[in-house]
């Protein structure tokens, strides 16, 4: 008998040990002579019970977690006498946490081998490509927009609207561009998905390179993710030598390949042009728009850029899903969102979901609270430059318009839980001290307003005439969110202000009507 | 980690490998970075010769980012991430204790050269939070006890 099991590879799970269960497990397995199929998948995102230790069972794959090296022997004699183990959680597909969610995109993450490029085919993956080497540019382009899909990055910008602006600029060098600069605390749906089923996106960007006219493709990962940059270069390299990626892709007419370019450590380079003059091997500062990248992008040339996450949606899209893929979400938010619980939370993870689910679901059910045991103050959604919400906003649903009209944002979808011990005036000084870090210094709101803004807060928090301070704040923050060439200075005072609008009380300040927020 | 000792043909060699690319001053950087732990000063007026630009062009794509160093780091490199996640799961205690017991602060190598201590802006690993770094391994859920070990391993 072979035991066929999965211990993830994903570097969530290599950070709490997965590679010592999974050598531990291989050590035993040969000392008892026992035949041992080991698959190091992605990780299914169920961050809380990581390592998770899977096997292969005749009524599909069954899970136990958070395993340790002590727990491996008696896991392994669980396995092979089908015996019960305290840290058993039955069939994986059935644990609800799992099983609630609608996956889409993260439909083979911590399934499939993700450096087997014929694990991704028999489990429906290039079904989408192949479908879209049959149609014409203008057919990809319609069901891309038929589905819906706005850009995941956090912008929210259509993706067939770009495409065809792309796709229309003209002939001669296009670029295909995929930003990878995860950057935002909180999120790790893009790290995800490329360490566990990095075809998936290279996939989408081949499609988008068909639908545009572009040859060639970069993936830009930052620096902080080796992991995914060593699973998105193994799995470029299988899939030019199947003939994936090249020229002639599967023996059509059209060519593409992909390279992937790492970053350096500077968070500006997740806006979309920044990311451009780092590719082209410049400092990362912003441009000003127009020229829109789609016009003028990668060295001057016509150029898709969009994030992981939306590259990832398209595959499924293309085979047939778009209507599906537009039947799912509110309003004009359509579609799953991959959500990424993080910070003090009980069950941290990844959780994709149709649009529309509300916060408080989000962190009090799905998250099941602190893991500290504390009472829930504030969540974070959206990043670093994300609002602060309090508890009294749970009932705001996910949806790009409902977050915007309560002074927040979607974003890339984190959600950072916080206890009651944190100091929301803390937090707003550190949302202005990293704008003052990572600003690029293109722009005088941004690179002098965020240097301005930590003093400021400092000042209400000593207390002097505090109301006079928060005038010059809001004033500044102002000057920041209007004035700023980017989204980094745009963006950096609506944590800011949402910690002064729902915890004034830590600025020592009393406390204000909520509706004053809204 | 191992790091070969400066050398300008060497690093000519590196260079030289990687001119035919789009855009590669980043790549050259890295891959300097990558061979040498740091990307000195001598460095800077090669990569510019070799791709056509300014000294002072390289200059500041050197400057402009924080993963490139300008001095060779200790032996170790201990990064600790300083996002909000990881603020919200008692990372803020983690760096002081990492300050403390290194007697640096960030950014700064131990007086015997054993850790360089480096901010991060996020490992992707906030749902196992607070995280780390050491060379090229990560560490998730850690609390002082286990940081303690990290750091007794770094400078053993």
């Amino acid at each position: 008998m072979t035991i066929r099991a999965f211990v993830p590879r994903d570097s969530g799970a290599l950070a709490v040990g997965a590679d010592e269960v999974a050598a531990e497990l291989c050590r035993l397995a040969h000392e008892r002579g026992l035949m041992l199929d080991l698959v190091r998948p992605g990780s299914r995102g169920l961050y809380w019970l990581e390592p998770m230790l899977e096997v292969d069972t005749p009524a599909g794959r069954v899970a136990f977690g958070p395993t340790t090296i002590a727990d491996v022997p008696s896991i392994l004699d669980a396995i092979l006498s089908d015996g019960d183990h305290p840290l058993k959680l039955g069939l994986t597909e059935e644990i609800p946490w799992l099983k609630r969610q609608t996956r889409l995109t993260f439909v083979r993450c911590g399934i499939v081998d993700p450096r087997s490029i014929d694990d991704y085919r028999a489990h429906g993956g290039y079904r989408g490509l192949e479908h879209a080497l049959r149609m014409s540019s203008d057919a990809i382009i319609d069901d891309v927009v038929k589905s819906g899909l706005r850009g995941r990055g956090g912008a929210g910008f259509p993706t067939g609207t770009k495409w065809r602006t792309v796709a229309q600029a003209g002939r001669g060098q296009k670029y295909i561009c995929c930003n990878a600069d995860e950057g935002d605390s909180g999120t790790f749906a893009d790290r995800m998905l490329m360490e566990g089923d990095p075809f998936m996106v290279i996939e989408g960007m081949t499609i988008a390179g068909i639908a545009v006219g572009a040859t060639k493709g970069y993936i830009y990962i930052r620096s902080e993710y080796p992991h995914a940059v060593e699973a998105m270069n193994a799995a470029i390299e299988a899939a030019r030598r199947t003939g994936y990626l090249g020229d002639h892709i599967c023996h059509s007419t059209d060519s593409f390949d992909i390279e992937v370019r790492v970053g350096a450590g500077a968070y500006i380079c997740g806006e979309e042009t920044s990311m451009l003059e780092s590719l082209e091997g410049k400092r990362g500062t912003v441009r000003a728009k127009p020229p829109l990248p789609a016009h003028k992008g990668l060295f001057g040339r016509p150029s898709v850029i969009n994030n992981v996450l939306t590259f990832s949606a398209v595959p499924y899209i293309l085979d047939g899903g778009a209507q599906a893929y537009a039947d799912c979400g509110m309003g004009r938010s359509r579609g799953t969102k991959p959500i990424q619980l993080g910070g003090n939370v009980k069950h941290g993870g990844l959780f994709e979901v149709a649009f529309g689910i509300t916060l408080g679901e989000l962190v009090d059910e799905i998250g099941g609270g602190t893991l500290s045991g504390r009472p829930v103050r504030a969540v974070q959604v959206g990043g670093p430059l994300g609002a602060y919400f309090p508890r009294a906003l749970f009932d705001t649903p996910f949806d790009y318009e409902a977050f915007a009209a309560r002074s927040g944002m979607v974003g890339h979808g984190g959600v950072v839980v916080f206890d009651d011990t944190v100091d929301m005036a803390k937090q707003a000084r550190f949302a202005m001290e990293f704008c003052a870090i990572e600003s690029c210094g293109k722009c005088t709101p941004c690179r002098i307003g965020s240097t301005r803004g930590a003093e400021m807060v400092d000042k209400i928090i000593a207390g002097d005439k505090p109301a006079a301070d928060i005038a010059v704040l809001e004033d500044l923050c102002n000057t920041m969110k209007f004035g700023s060439l980017c989204a980094l200075g745009g963006l950096a005072p609506i944590p800011v202000l949402s910690a002064l609008t729902h915890f004034p009380e830590d600025f020592g300040l009393a406390p204000r009507r909520l509706q004053a927020a809204e | 980690m191992k790091n070969e000792p400066w050398d300008t043909t060497r690093a000519a060699e590196i260079i030289a490998g990687l001119t035919h690319k789009e855009g590669p001053t980043l790549v050259i950087l890295h891959a300097l970075q990558e061979a040498f732990g740091y990307v000195p000063e001598a460095a800077e007026p090669m990569v510019a010769q070799a791709l056509n630009l300014s000294r002072a062009e390289i200059h500041g794509v050197v400057t402009f980012y924080p993963d490139f160093r300008r001095e060779p780091p200790g032996r170790h490199v201990l990064k600790l991430c300083r996002a909000e996640a990881c603020q919200a799961a008692g990372g803020d205690a983690l760096a002081a204790q990492a300050e403390t017991r290194l007697g640096v602060t960030f950014g700064a190598t131990s007086a015997d050269g054993a850790v360089s201590l480096e901010p991060v802006y996020c490992l992707g690993l906030c749902a196992t939070a607070p995280s780390a770094m050491l060379d090229d391994r990560v560490f998730g859920r850690l609390d002082a006890h286990r940081l303690d070990a990290l750091m007794t391993e770094a400078q053993r």
